[in-house]
């Protein structure tokens, strides 16, 4: 086949190329640049989008004797990623944006251009199983899986994409790295979101959205607890830097419950307070392809790396919600619940929607 | 493989490559006055005065530099420095929109560090400067002109510039003139003296001869700070040990190139204009850009409308055809063209574009190769960026 190798300039897209190389495709790699200026992402080897990545990322393809080009994907990924980030945050909601890059940018825009240019399927690094059975499945790797952010793609994308790291663990991954003499093998992981140069998301969000300040309420009594200089900067589950001006009446420590940007209200409580036991979501993509016609039972996941917890999964007018056999604290909005089939070759991802509350 | 990037860089001539090696074997440091020094100083003086014969130049005016690049910035600063030094009040460059960017940003960068006002000459949609554009500019603010600065041929577009006429207007006021004429040595005439400039840029990689070498052209009477100092080679204003092989062999290329010119040009306009006589028939909708007549030999450019330029260069690479984009990149991710965009291109148009220049090497196998993978190139293209929009 002759495949695009979407290459971030770290260790696991050139491994995956590499595989892709040695399976036999005709390989092209291509670096996505996402940052309108290269410069203000972040610097050296946290991020995925400076200039130090994309001379990585040539390098690797050199060694692979690929060719490789530049995309410029920083319009597409501002309009799709970045606005879209900032838009969920002031509308009180936690989005995810690995998960809306690769919807919207890496397996929408970058695979549709591959695809009219004359390719027939685009390679990751996700830490992912895709088998020759269509099922996606979680990396044997666990603590690497990066099922959860794929689970918004469609069949059809999936019918076009590659993921050749599924059945290694990320240790063996490097140690592939160095031995096919990858310069990246030793390179730091990514974390934390490649378009916010220096981790701080609130900094970030200020910028983006001016200060607005506000209450913070306490759930149980009512009374105004504290003040906040915008309601966005705050994630339900949050318990540090509440900076509340007085500890609440029962001396329990206080977490984010609720934000409510018509008001501008930050509401706390107890933990307890957290516990939900049902969640509802809104556009679902069944992951497997078939949409199911009655109640699933399956294991939900509702933010990434997060716990998972047996559910029923019901389809209704608005989506879906999920019972959940037990109680799960923290759950935000805009994230993604992603069902799951345990499986012992790799519990299968079934589908994913939006939570909605 | 169809090599069609020769403005790029085009393969070593092999009477260049045989100097260069066989210099290269010798030791000896061109300042050094023992008899080793001397056979090296010896063959760097006939180097200069061989690229001074077929130049129109003095051999005193041939100074030898790193390349193309470190010219332009040697003339651009360099004769600005000079001239502010002599007169305060010039702290005026004049330059064209549609310079290369070893000039462009040595502009730019007088301007942002060194307070220097810059005057921008327009060009037409051919890409062609007019002289009386200049001679506006120079009424207006002849006295406070440190240089003017145009390129003798468009390393884009291939648009070849009334030099002679610029230089013309540029001695009627005084005002020291520059000619980044890298892409036109050996392409169409260049004779320094005839010409009236007081300085130009010549590089040794785009007609034969090594990467890394090349000279500025600076007439006797016209100062230049140096940007570089040390041991005081070349006339002062360019220290560093002389690098005796290539120097050899970039004068072995400049004279043959200069020599040969004639013919070749002949030869690879022949070929060129079958190339886009071929294109224009086998793609729908291609427009040929630069000027039709006054334009270098081997440059063939087009836009290829609703395409985009990297997609076709991606397609065209998987065939074995290299070509360009023909513009600065940044970060590896192509800009639309300055130049097209001086010449009155939108955005989309300058982004659809795509250089093919031919060479010494070139052939008609080459144009037949291009011709065969573009039709179907340019539909793919067209399709992949009509996923544009709407999204």
């Amino acid at each position: 086949m002759r495949v695009l190798a979407a290459m971030s300039g770290g260790v696991d897209s050139a491994v995956a190329a590499a595989r892709a190389v040695e399976a036999g495709h005709d390989v092209t790699g291509v670096h996505l640049a996402l940052a309108r200026n290269p410069q203000t992402y972040r610097t050296g080897a946290r991020g995925c989008c400076t200039l130090e990545d994309s001379r990585d990322a040539r390098r690797a393809a050199d060694v692979l004797g690929i060719p490789f080009y530049v995309w410029d994907m920083a319009d597409r990924f501002h309009e799709d990623v970045v606005d879209d980030f900032v838009a969920e945050y002031a509308a009180g909601r936690t989005p995810n944006p690995c998960l809306r890059c690769n919807e919207k940018i890496k397996f929408a825009a970058v695979l549709d251009r591959a695809v009219a240019l004359g390719f027939d399927a685009v390679v990751t690094g996700h830490h992912a199983r895709l088998g020759a059975d269509g099922l996606l499945r979680r990396s044997v790797d666990a603590a690497k899986d990066q099922s959860y952010v794929l689970a918004v793609l469609t069949r059809a994308q999936l019918d076009r994409s590659i993921f050749p790291l599924g059945d290694s663990t990320k240790a063996e991954v490097r140690a592939e790295a160095a031995r096919r003499g990858l310069a990246v093998a030793d390179k730091p992981d990514s974390h934390d979101i490649c378009f916010i140069a220096d981790g701080d998301t609130r900094g970030f969000l200020s910028q983006r959205l001016g200060e607005a300040p506000g209450e913070v309420v306490d759930a149980l009594t009512g009374a105004v607890v504290g003040s906040h200089t915008g309601a966005y900067q705050y994630t339900v589950g949050q318990r540090r830097g509440l900076h509340l001006d007085r500890p609440a009446a029962d001396g329990r420590p206080r977490y984010v419950l609720s934000i409510t940007p018509k008001t501008n209200t930050v509401t706390v409580g107890p933990a307890e307070a957290l516990e939900v036991a049902e969640v509802r979501a809104a556009r679902p993509v069944w992951t497997g392809g078939a949409r199911p016609d009655g109640p699933i039972e399956c294991e939900v996941q509702l933010r990434a790396h997060g716990d998972v917890v047996p559910a029923t999964v019901s389809l209704d007018a608005d989506g879906l919600h999920a019972e959940l056999r037990r109680p799960v604290r923290g759950v935000a909005a805009g994230q993604a619940i992603v069902a799951y089939r345990p499986d012992p070759a790799g519990d299968v991802v079934l589908g994913s929607a939006t939570i909605t509350g | 493989m169809a090599y069609l990037d020769h403005a790029a860089t085009t393969p070593m001539l092999d009477e260049a490559l045989e100097a260069y090696v066989a210099t290269a074997r010798e030791v000896g440091n061109a300042s050094s006055l023992h008899a080793a020094g001397r056979r090296a100083r010896r063959r760097v003086e006939e180097s200069r005065e061989r690229v001074a014969a077929v130049l129109g130049a003095r051999p005193s005016e041939v100074i030898f530099t790193g390349g193309g690049t470190e010219s332009d910035n040697l003339a651009v600063k360099g004769i600005f420095w000079a001239g502010r030094a002599a007169r305060a009040e010039r702290i005026r460059v004049v330059s064209s929109a549609v310079e290369h960017h070893a000039v462009l940003d040595a502009v730019d960068w007088l301007a942002g560090h060194e307070g220097a006002e810059v005057g921008w000459l327009p060009v037409d949609a051919a890409g062609r400067l007019d002289p009386e554009r200049l001679r506006a500019e120079l009424a207006a603010h002849g006295d406070r002109v440190a240089l003017v600065t145009a390129m003798w041929a468009n390393n884009e577009v291939g648009t070849v510039q009334p030099v002679a006429e610029l230089a013309a207007v540029a001695a009627e006021h005084g005002v020291p003139f520059h000619t980044d004429a890298i892409q036109a040595v050996g392409q169409v005439p260049v004779d320094f003296a005839a010409s009236g400039v007081a300085a130009l840029t010549v590089t040794g990689h785009k007609l034969g001869g090594p990467t890394g070498v090349g000279a500025l052209l600076l007439a006797r009477d016209v100062a230049a700070t140096p940007l570089l100092h040390g041991g005081g080679q070349e006339r002062d204003v360019r220290s560093g040990t002389l690098d005796t092989a290539g120097i050899v062999a970039f004068a072995v290329a400049v004279e043959a190139a200069v020599k040969g010119q004639q013919e070749y040009a002949a030869r690879v306009a022949a070929l060129r204009d079958d190339l886009v006589e071929r294109v224009r028939q086998a793609v729908p909708e291609v427009i040929f850009n630069g000027d039709p007549t006054d334009r270098l030999p081997g440059n063939a450019h087009f836009s290829f409308p609703g395409c985009e330029g990297d997609a076709l260069l991606l397609l065209l690479d998987a065939q074995g055809i290299a070509c360009s984009t023909g513009s600065a990149c940044s970060a590896g991710v192509a800009q639309p063209s300055h130049v097209l965009l001086a010449m009155g291109a939108d955005d989309d148009r300058a982004r659809s574009s795509l250089r093919f220049t031919l060479g010494h090497t070139s052939t008609k196998a080459e144009v037949d190769a291009l011709i065969a993978a573009l039709p179907g190139a340019v539909e793919r293209a067209r399709r992949a960026a009509a996923l544009r929009t709407p999204r």
